[in-house]
Protein backbone atom coordinates (compact mmCIF):
# COMPACT_ATOMS: atom_id res chain seq x y z
CA UNK A 1 0.00 0.00 0.00
CA UNK A 2 2.98 2.32 0.64
CA UNK A 3 3.20 3.60 -2.93
CA UNK A 4 -0.54 3.87 -3.53
CA UNK A 5 -2.41 7.15 -3.76
CA UNK A 6 -5.17 6.98 -1.16
CA UNK A 7 -7.95 9.03 0.38
CA UNK A 8 -10.68 8.82 2.97
CA UNK A 9 -13.88 7.53 1.35
CA UNK A 10 -16.16 10.52 0.65
CA UNK A 11 -19.06 8.81 2.46
CA UNK A 12 -17.08 8.31 5.65
CA UNK A 13 -17.31 10.70 8.60
CA UNK A 14 -14.74 10.78 11.40
CA UNK A 15 -15.68 11.62 14.97
CA UNK A 16 -12.69 12.44 17.19
CA UNK A 17 -12.47 10.36 20.40
CA UNK A 18 -9.89 10.16 23.19
CA UNK A 19 -8.67 6.83 21.77
CA UNK A 20 -8.54 8.02 18.16
CA UNK A 21 -11.74 8.30 16.18
CA UNK A 22 -14.96 6.62 15.19
CA UNK A 23 -15.33 6.25 11.45
CA UNK A 24 -18.88 5.89 10.16
CA UNK A 25 -19.54 4.74 6.63
CA UNK A 26 -22.83 6.21 5.42
CA UNK A 27 -23.06 3.84 2.45
CA UNK A 28 -22.81 0.52 4.27
CA UNK A 29 -23.73 1.95 7.70
CA UNK A 30 -20.71 0.33 9.34
CA UNK A 31 -18.82 1.75 12.25
CA UNK A 32 -15.05 1.32 12.41
CA UNK A 33 -12.76 2.23 15.29
CA UNK A 34 -9.51 4.05 14.59
CA UNK A 35 -7.64 3.07 17.70
CA UNK A 36 -4.84 5.65 17.76
CA UNK A 37 -4.79 9.45 17.31
CA UNK A 38 -1.86 9.28 14.85
CA UNK A 39 -3.65 6.87 12.49
CA UNK A 40 -6.49 9.40 12.42
CA UNK A 41 -4.08 12.15 11.31
CA UNK A 42 -2.62 9.84 8.66
CA UNK A 43 -6.07 9.00 7.29
CA UNK A 44 -7.06 12.67 7.21
CA UNK A 45 -3.87 13.65 5.38
CA UNK A 46 -3.80 10.83 2.78
CA UNK A 47 -5.53 12.89 0.10
CA UNK A 48 -2.96 15.66 0.37
CA UNK A 49 -0.02 13.50 -0.70
CA UNK A 50 0.79 11.32 -3.71
CA UNK A 51 1.17 8.12 -1.63
CA UNK A 52 0.96 6.60 1.82
CA UNK A 53 4.78 6.68 1.96
CA UNK A 54 4.92 10.41 1.33
CA UNK A 55 2.12 11.02 3.84
CA UNK A 56 4.00 9.15 6.58
CA UNK A 57 7.19 10.92 5.62
CA UNK A 58 5.57 14.36 5.71
CA UNK A 59 4.05 13.67 9.12
CA UNK A 60 7.51 12.79 10.44
CA UNK A 61 6.55 9.25 11.40
CA UNK A 62 9.57 7.07 12.16
CA UNK A 63 10.33 4.68 9.30
CA UNK A 64 10.44 1.71 11.68
CA UNK A 65 6.74 2.25 12.27
CA UNK A 66 5.74 2.35 8.59
CA UNK A 67 4.92 -1.39 8.31
CA UNK A 68 2.47 -1.02 11.20
CA UNK A 69 0.77 1.93 9.49
CA UNK A 70 0.84 0.07 6.20
CA UNK A 71 -1.09 -2.85 7.69
CA UNK A 72 -3.51 -0.56 9.55
CA UNK A 73 -4.28 1.30 6.32
CA UNK A 74 -4.66 -2.01 4.46
CA UNK A 75 -7.40 -3.08 6.85
CA UNK A 76 -9.10 0.30 6.39
CA UNK A 77 -9.00 -0.23 2.63
CA UNK A 78 -10.61 -3.63 3.16
CA UNK A 79 -13.42 -2.04 5.14
CA UNK A 80 -13.76 0.63 2.44
CA UNK A 81 -13.02 3.48 4.87
CA UNK A 82 -9.94 4.37 2.82
CA UNK A 83 -9.96 4.07 -0.97
CA UNK A 84 -7.47 4.24 -3.81
CA UNK A 85 -7.67 7.39 -5.85
CA UNK B 1 -8.55 -5.80 28.22
CA UNK B 2 -7.92 -3.46 25.35
CA UNK B 3 -7.44 0.24 25.73
CA UNK B 4 -10.44 0.84 23.51
CA UNK B 5 -12.75 -1.00 25.91
CA UNK B 6 -11.40 1.07 28.79
CA UNK B 7 -12.30 4.24 26.92
CA UNK B 8 -15.78 2.90 26.28
CA UNK B 9 -16.26 2.02 29.93
CA UNK B 10 -15.29 5.53 30.94
CA UNK B 11 -17.93 6.86 28.55
CA UNK B 12 -17.61 8.76 25.29
CA UNK B 13 -18.37 12.45 24.67
CA UNK B 14 -21.38 11.38 22.65
CA UNK B 15 -23.17 8.04 22.45
CA UNK B 16 -22.42 5.66 19.59
CA UNK B 17 -25.87 4.23 19.56
CA UNK B 18 -29.07 5.94 20.60
CA UNK B 19 -32.43 4.28 20.70
CA UNK B 20 -35.20 6.81 20.33
CA UNK B 21 -38.69 5.52 20.93
CA UNK B 22 -40.88 7.95 18.99
CA UNK B 23 -44.19 6.90 20.48
CA UNK B 24 -45.72 4.54 23.00
CA UNK B 25 -48.63 4.03 20.61
CA UNK B 26 -48.74 0.59 19.05
CA UNK B 27 -51.16 -1.51 17.06
CA UNK B 28 -49.77 -4.64 18.72
CA UNK B 29 -49.48 -5.69 22.34
CA UNK B 30 -46.48 -8.05 22.39
CA UNK B 31 -46.25 -9.86 25.70
CA UNK B 32 -42.53 -9.03 26.07
CA UNK B 33 -42.70 -5.37 24.97
CA UNK B 34 -39.78 -3.60 26.66
CA UNK B 35 -41.67 -0.30 26.78
CA UNK B 36 -45.13 -1.63 27.72
CA UNK B 37 -46.44 0.14 24.63
CA UNK B 38 -50.01 0.47 23.45
CA UNK B 39 -51.45 3.92 24.07
CA UNK B 40 -49.91 7.18 22.96
CA UNK B 41 -48.60 9.43 25.74
CA UNK B 42 -50.18 12.89 25.28
CA UNK B 43 -46.89 14.50 26.33
CA UNK B 44 -45.11 13.07 23.26
CA UNK B 45 -42.43 15.31 21.70
CA UNK B 46 -43.84 17.54 18.96
CA UNK B 47 -42.41 17.53 15.46
CA UNK B 48 -40.34 20.66 16.13
CA UNK B 49 -39.07 19.20 19.41
CA UNK B 50 -38.09 16.06 17.54
CA UNK B 51 -36.24 18.13 14.94
CA UNK B 52 -34.39 19.90 17.78
CA UNK B 53 -33.25 16.53 19.11
CA UNK B 54 -31.95 15.66 15.63
CA UNK B 55 -30.06 18.98 15.53
CA UNK B 56 -28.38 18.09 18.81
CA UNK B 57 -27.46 14.61 17.62
CA UNK B 58 -25.92 16.09 14.50
CA UNK B 59 -23.91 18.62 16.53
CA UNK B 60 -22.64 15.76 18.73
CA UNK B 61 -21.77 13.74 15.62
CA UNK B 62 -24.07 10.87 16.47
CA UNK B 63 -23.97 9.08 13.14
CA UNK B 64 -27.21 7.20 13.38
CA UNK B 65 -30.21 6.69 15.56
CA UNK B 66 -32.40 3.66 16.12
CA UNK B 67 -36.01 4.73 15.97
CA UNK B 68 -38.58 2.57 17.65
CA UNK B 69 -41.64 2.65 19.84
CA UNK B 70 -44.32 1.56 20.15
CA UNK B 71 -44.79 1.44 16.43
CA UNK B 72 -42.89 4.50 15.15
CA UNK B 73 -44.74 4.58 11.81
CA UNK B 74 -47.96 5.39 13.68
CA UNK B 75 -46.71 8.96 14.14
CA UNK B 76 -48.13 11.15 11.40
CA UNK B 77 -44.81 13.00 11.16
CA UNK B 78 -42.80 9.77 10.96
CA UNK B 79 -41.53 10.41 7.44
CA UNK B 80 -40.88 14.08 8.26
CA UNK B 81 -38.64 13.10 11.16
CA UNK B 82 -36.83 10.43 9.12
CA UNK B 83 -36.33 12.84 6.19
CA UNK B 84 -35.06 15.57 8.48
CA UNK B 85 -32.62 13.25 10.28
CA UNK B 86 -31.14 11.75 7.13
CA UNK B 87 -30.81 15.17 5.51
CA UNK B 88 -28.82 16.27 8.57
CA UNK B 89 -26.49 13.29 8.19
CA UNK B 90 -28.02 11.40 11.09
CA UNK B 91 -28.68 7.98 9.60
CA UNK B 92 -31.85 6.19 10.62
CA UNK B 93 -32.51 2.59 11.46
CA UNK B 94 -36.04 1.95 12.57
CA UNK B 95 -37.83 -1.00 14.09
CA UNK B 96 -41.33 -1.78 12.97
CA UNK B 97 -43.88 -4.56 13.04
CA UNK B 98 -44.54 -3.80 9.37
CA UNK B 99 -48.24 -2.99 9.64
CA UNK B 100 -47.79 0.37 7.90
CA UNK B 101 -45.44 -0.76 5.14
CA UNK B 102 -47.83 -1.08 2.24
CA UNK B 103 -46.75 -0.95 -1.39
CA UNK B 104 -46.55 2.85 -1.49
CA UNK B 105 -44.68 3.16 1.81
CA UNK B 106 -42.20 0.49 0.69
CA UNK B 107 -41.49 2.41 -2.52
CA UNK B 108 -41.04 5.64 -0.58
CA UNK B 109 -38.67 3.93 1.86
CA UNK B 110 -36.70 2.39 -1.00
CA UNK B 111 -36.02 5.84 -2.45
CA UNK B 112 -34.47 7.15 0.77
CA UNK B 113 -30.76 7.18 1.62
CA UNK B 114 -29.11 6.44 4.97
CA UNK B 115 -32.10 4.40 6.00
CA UNK B 116 -32.29 0.91 7.41
CA UNK B 117 -35.32 -1.09 8.51
CA UNK B 118 -35.73 -3.81 11.09
CA UNK B 119 -38.85 -5.91 10.85
CA UNK B 120 -39.61 -7.56 14.18
CA UNK B 121 -40.43 -11.25 14.03
CA UNK B 122 -40.28 -13.59 16.99
CA UNK B 123 -41.11 -16.87 15.34
CA UNK B 124 -40.19 -18.49 12.03
CA UNK B 125 -43.81 -19.58 11.68
CA UNK B 126 -47.11 -17.91 12.50
CA UNK B 127 -47.90 -20.07 15.52
CA UNK B 128 -44.61 -19.32 17.29
CA UNK B 129 -44.58 -15.64 16.38
CA UNK B 130 -48.22 -14.88 17.04
CA UNK B 131 -48.12 -16.45 20.50
CA UNK B 132 -45.81 -13.59 21.51
CA UNK B 133 -46.70 -10.76 19.13
CA UNK B 134 -50.40 -11.33 18.60
CA UNK B 135 -52.70 -13.04 16.11
CA UNK B 136 -52.00 -12.05 12.51
CA UNK B 137 -48.68 -10.33 13.26
CA UNK B 138 -46.64 -12.96 11.38
CA UNK B 139 -48.63 -12.43 8.18
CA UNK B 140 -48.39 -8.65 8.66
CA UNK B 141 -44.60 -8.81 8.93
CA UNK B 142 -44.25 -11.15 5.94
CA UNK B 143 -46.47 -8.89 3.84
CA UNK B 144 -44.28 -5.89 4.70
CA UNK B 145 -41.17 -7.91 3.82
CA UNK B 146 -42.65 -8.80 0.43
CA UNK B 147 -43.43 -5.13 -0.22
CA UNK B 148 -39.85 -4.16 0.65
CA UNK B 149 -38.48 -6.87 -1.63
CA UNK B 150 -40.80 -5.89 -4.47
CA UNK B 151 -39.78 -2.24 -4.07
CA UNK B 152 -36.09 -3.28 -4.23
CA UNK B 153 -35.41 -1.70 -0.85
CA UNK B 154 -32.25 -3.76 -0.54
CA UNK B 155 -31.01 -5.52 2.54
CA UNK B 156 -33.36 -4.85 5.43
CA UNK B 157 -33.07 -6.62 8.77
CA UNK B 158 -35.23 -9.29 10.33
CA UNK B 159 -35.02 -8.71 14.06
CA UNK B 160 -35.70 -11.60 16.40
CA UNK B 161 -35.87 -11.65 20.18
CA UNK B 162 -34.67 -15.06 21.32
CA UNK B 163 -37.11 -17.04 23.44
CA UNK B 164 -37.37 -20.65 24.50
CA UNK B 165 -39.84 -21.18 21.67
CA UNK B 166 -37.62 -19.95 18.83
CA UNK B 167 -34.02 -20.91 19.64
CA UNK B 168 -34.65 -24.15 17.74
CA UNK B 169 -35.70 -22.06 14.71
CA UNK B 170 -32.39 -20.25 14.19
CA UNK B 171 -31.69 -22.05 10.92
CA UNK B 172 -35.22 -21.33 9.74
CA UNK B 173 -34.82 -17.62 10.53
CA UNK B 174 -31.57 -17.56 8.56
CA UNK B 175 -33.31 -19.26 5.65
CA UNK B 176 -36.13 -16.72 5.80
CA UNK B 177 -33.61 -13.86 5.78
CA UNK B 178 -31.80 -15.43 2.81
CA UNK B 179 -35.08 -15.85 0.94
CA UNK B 180 -35.77 -12.13 1.28
CA UNK B 181 -32.20 -10.92 0.72
CA UNK B 182 -32.35 -9.69 4.31
CA UNK B 183 -29.89 -9.81 7.18
CA UNK B 184 -30.74 -11.64 10.39
CA UNK B 185 -30.49 -9.83 13.71
CA UNK B 186 -31.06 -11.65 16.96
CA UNK B 187 -31.15 -10.08 20.41
CA UNK B 188 -31.55 -11.11 23.98
CA UNK B 189 -34.92 -11.15 25.73
CA UNK B 190 -34.93 -8.84 28.76
CA UNK B 191 -37.45 -8.82 31.62
CA UNK B 192 -38.28 -5.19 30.82
CA UNK B 193 -41.66 -3.55 30.31
CA UNK B 194 -44.34 -6.23 29.94
CA UNK B 195 -41.40 -8.65 29.87
CA UNK B 196 -41.25 -8.36 33.64
CA UNK B 197 -44.22 -10.72 33.71
CA UNK B 198 -43.47 -12.90 30.68
CA UNK B 199 -39.68 -13.30 30.97
CA UNK B 200 -39.75 -16.18 33.43
CA UNK B 201 -41.80 -18.31 31.04
CA UNK B 202 -40.15 -17.09 27.84
CA UNK B 203 -36.41 -16.84 28.39
CA UNK B 204 -34.24 -19.57 26.88
CA UNK B 205 -33.30 -22.53 29.06
CA UNK B 206 -29.66 -23.16 30.03
CA UNK B 207 -29.42 -25.84 27.33
CA UNK B 208 -30.84 -23.43 24.76
CA UNK B 209 -28.38 -20.72 25.77
CA UNK B 210 -25.53 -23.07 24.88
CA UNK B 211 -27.27 -24.04 21.65
CA UNK B 212 -27.61 -20.34 20.77
CA UNK B 213 -23.98 -19.64 21.64
CA UNK B 214 -22.74 -22.53 19.54
CA UNK B 215 -24.96 -21.55 16.65
CA UNK B 216 -23.58 -18.00 16.74
CA UNK B 217 -19.99 -19.28 16.73
CA UNK B 218 -20.65 -21.70 13.88
CA UNK B 219 -23.05 -19.75 11.68
CA UNK B 220 -23.29 -16.25 13.11
CA UNK B 221 -20.64 -14.47 11.07
CA UNK B 222 -23.16 -12.30 9.23
CA UNK B 223 -25.73 -12.22 12.01
CA UNK B 224 -26.19 -9.00 13.97
CA UNK B 225 -26.63 -9.27 17.73
CA UNK B 226 -26.35 -5.73 19.07
CA UNK B 227 -23.60 -7.31 21.20
CA UNK B 228 -26.44 -8.36 23.46
CA UNK B 229 -25.25 -11.89 24.30
CA UNK B 230 -21.98 -11.04 26.02
CA UNK B 231 -23.10 -12.94 29.14
CA UNK B 232 -22.62 -16.10 27.02
CA UNK B 233 -18.90 -15.37 26.66
CA UNK B 234 -18.41 -17.20 29.96
CA UNK B 235 -19.07 -20.42 27.99
CA UNK B 236 -15.66 -20.16 26.32
CA UNK B 237 -14.52 -18.37 23.20
CA UNK B 238 -15.77 -14.77 23.11
CA UNK B 239 -18.47 -13.80 20.65
CA UNK B 240 -17.53 -10.90 18.37
CA UNK B 241 -18.45 -7.41 19.52
CA UNK B 242 -17.98 -5.08 22.45
CA UNK B 243 -17.95 -7.16 25.59
CA UNK B 244 -19.45 -4.65 27.96
CA UNK B 245 -22.65 -3.10 29.23
CA UNK B 246 -22.89 0.13 27.24
CA UNK B 247 -25.60 1.73 29.39
CA UNK B 248 -24.87 5.42 29.86
CA UNK B 249 -21.39 4.85 28.43
CA UNK B 250 -21.95 4.36 24.71
CA UNK B 251 -25.71 3.85 24.49
CA UNK B 252 -28.85 5.39 25.92
CA UNK B 253 -32.58 5.70 25.30
CA UNK B 254 -34.69 8.76 24.55
CA UNK B 255 -38.32 7.92 25.22
CA UNK B 256 -41.38 9.47 23.48
CA UNK B 257 -41.72 12.28 26.03
CA UNK B 258 -38.00 13.13 25.92
CA UNK B 259 -36.92 11.28 29.04
CA UNK B 260 -33.39 9.92 28.77
CA UNK B 261 -32.68 6.49 30.24
CA UNK B 262 -29.41 4.58 30.50
CA UNK B 263 -30.50 1.96 27.97
CA UNK B 264 -33.66 0.81 26.16
CA UNK B 265 -34.27 -1.91 28.73
CA UNK B 266 -34.35 0.16 31.91
CA UNK B 267 -37.38 2.42 31.65
CA UNK B 268 -37.59 3.03 35.39
CA UNK B 269 -37.03 6.00 37.73
CA UNK B 270 -33.80 4.54 38.95
CA UNK B 271 -32.22 4.81 35.48
CA UNK B 272 -33.74 8.13 34.43
CA UNK B 273 -30.96 10.61 33.67
CA UNK B 274 -32.93 13.68 32.59
CA UNK B 275 -35.13 15.07 29.83
CA UNK B 276 -34.21 16.59 26.47
CA UNK B 277 -36.77 19.38 27.07
CA UNK B 278 -34.78 20.76 30.00
CA UNK B 279 -32.12 23.43 29.67
CA UNK B 280 -28.99 22.13 28.00
CA UNK B 281 -31.00 19.53 26.13
CA UNK B 282 -29.77 16.03 25.42
CA UNK B 283 -26.07 16.93 25.44
CA UNK B 284 -26.33 18.24 29.00
CA UNK B 285 -27.99 15.04 30.16
CA UNK B 286 -25.45 12.84 28.40
CA UNK B 287 -22.44 14.71 29.72
CA UNK B 288 -23.43 15.67 33.25
CA UNK B 289 -26.19 13.48 34.64
CA UNK B 290 -25.22 11.99 37.98
CA UNK B 291 -26.53 8.62 36.88
CA UNK B 292 -24.42 8.46 33.72
CA UNK B 293 -21.30 9.77 35.44
CA UNK B 294 -21.79 7.02 38.04
CA UNK B 295 -22.22 4.31 35.39
CA UNK B 296 -18.89 5.38 33.87
CA UNK B 297 -17.04 4.68 37.13
CA UNK B 298 -15.37 1.28 37.41
CA UNK B 299 -18.08 -1.20 38.40
CA UNK B 300 -17.63 -3.62 41.27
CA UNK B 301 -17.75 -7.33 40.40
CA UNK B 302 -19.61 -7.78 43.73
CA UNK B 303 -20.83 -11.33 44.22
CA UNK B 304 -18.99 -12.40 41.03
CA UNK B 305 -15.55 -11.25 42.25
CA UNK B 306 -14.37 -14.78 42.97
CA UNK B 307 -15.65 -16.22 39.68
CA UNK B 308 -13.04 -16.93 37.03
CA UNK B 309 -15.43 -15.94 34.24
CA UNK B 310 -15.92 -12.31 35.33
CA UNK B 311 -13.56 -10.96 32.68
CA UNK B 312 -15.47 -12.88 30.03
CA UNK B 313 -19.04 -11.93 30.97
CA UNK B 314 -18.61 -8.70 32.97
CA UNK B 315 -21.43 -9.78 35.25
CA UNK B 316 -23.93 -9.65 32.39
CA UNK B 317 -26.88 -7.34 31.85
CA UNK B 318 -27.90 -4.63 34.32
CA UNK B 319 -31.51 -4.57 33.15
CA UNK B 320 -31.86 -8.35 33.40
CA UNK B 321 -30.71 -8.20 37.01
CA UNK B 322 -32.76 -5.18 37.97
CA UNK B 323 -36.09 -6.47 36.72
CA UNK B 324 -35.61 -9.90 38.27
CA UNK B 325 -34.85 -8.46 41.71
CA UNK B 326 -31.15 -9.39 41.67
CA UNK B 327 -28.70 -6.77 43.05
CA UNK B 328 -26.79 -4.94 40.29
CA UNK B 329 -23.50 -6.37 41.54
CA UNK B 330 -24.99 -9.87 41.61
CA UNK B 331 -24.89 -12.45 38.83
CA UNK B 332 -26.94 -12.21 35.65
CA UNK B 333 -30.20 -14.20 36.00
CA UNK B 334 -29.06 -16.20 32.96
CA UNK B 335 -25.50 -16.71 34.25
CA UNK B 336 -24.19 -19.71 32.34
CA UNK B 337 -22.40 -20.92 35.46
CA UNK B 338 -25.78 -21.41 37.13
CA UNK B 339 -25.30 -18.61 39.67
CA UNK B 340 -28.35 -16.83 38.27
CA UNK B 341 -30.64 -19.62 39.42
CA UNK B 342 -29.47 -19.25 43.01
CA UNK B 343 -29.75 -15.47 42.78
CA UNK B 344 -33.29 -15.73 41.39
CA UNK B 345 -34.25 -18.05 44.22
CA UNK B 346 -33.23 -15.44 46.79
CA UNK B 347 -34.15 -12.35 44.74
CA UNK B 348 -35.72 -9.34 46.39
CA UNK B 349 -38.97 -7.73 45.38
CA UNK B 350 -39.23 -7.11 41.65
CA UNK B 351 -39.39 -3.44 40.63
CA UNK B 352 -42.37 -2.58 38.47
CA UNK B 353 -41.69 -0.83 35.17
CA UNK B 354 -42.33 2.91 35.32
CA UNK B 355 -45.11 3.54 32.87
CA UNK B 356 -47.63 1.05 31.61
CA UNK B 357 -49.01 2.21 28.29
CA UNK B 358 -50.80 -1.05 27.62
CA UNK B 359 -54.24 -0.74 26.17
CA UNK B 360 -57.01 -2.09 28.36
CA UNK B 361 -57.68 -5.69 27.42
CA UNK B 362 -60.83 -5.82 25.32
CA UNK B 363 -63.44 -7.92 27.03
CA UNK B 364 -65.73 -9.90 24.81
CA UNK B 365 -69.04 -10.49 26.47
CA UNK B 366 -70.63 -13.74 25.47
CA UNK B 367 -74.34 -14.51 25.54
CA UNK B 368 -75.50 -17.03 28.00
Amino acid sequence: MLDTALALHPSVALRPEPFGALAYHYDNRRLVFLKHPTIVTVVEQLANFPSLRSTLNALGIDEDRWPAYDSAICSLVESNVVIER
Amino acid sequence: MTKLTDHMKAGLDAPICITWELTYACNLACIHCLSSSGRRDPRELSTSEAFAVVDELRAMQVFYVNLGGGEPMIRRDFFDIVDYATQQGVGVKFSTNGAFIDEAAAQRLARMDYLDIQISLDGADAATNDAVRGIGSFDTALTAMRHLRDASFGEFKISVVMTRHNVSQLDAFQQLADDFGAQLRITRLRPSGRGVDSWHALHPTMTQQRELYEWLLAKGERVLTGDSFFHLNALGESLPGLNLCGAGRVVCLIDPIGDVYACPFVIHDEFLAGNVRNEGGFAHVWKTSELFVGLREPQSPGACASCGAWDACQGGCMAAKFFTGIPLDGPDPECVGGEGLHALASAGSIPRPLGDHSRPIPVTLGRR
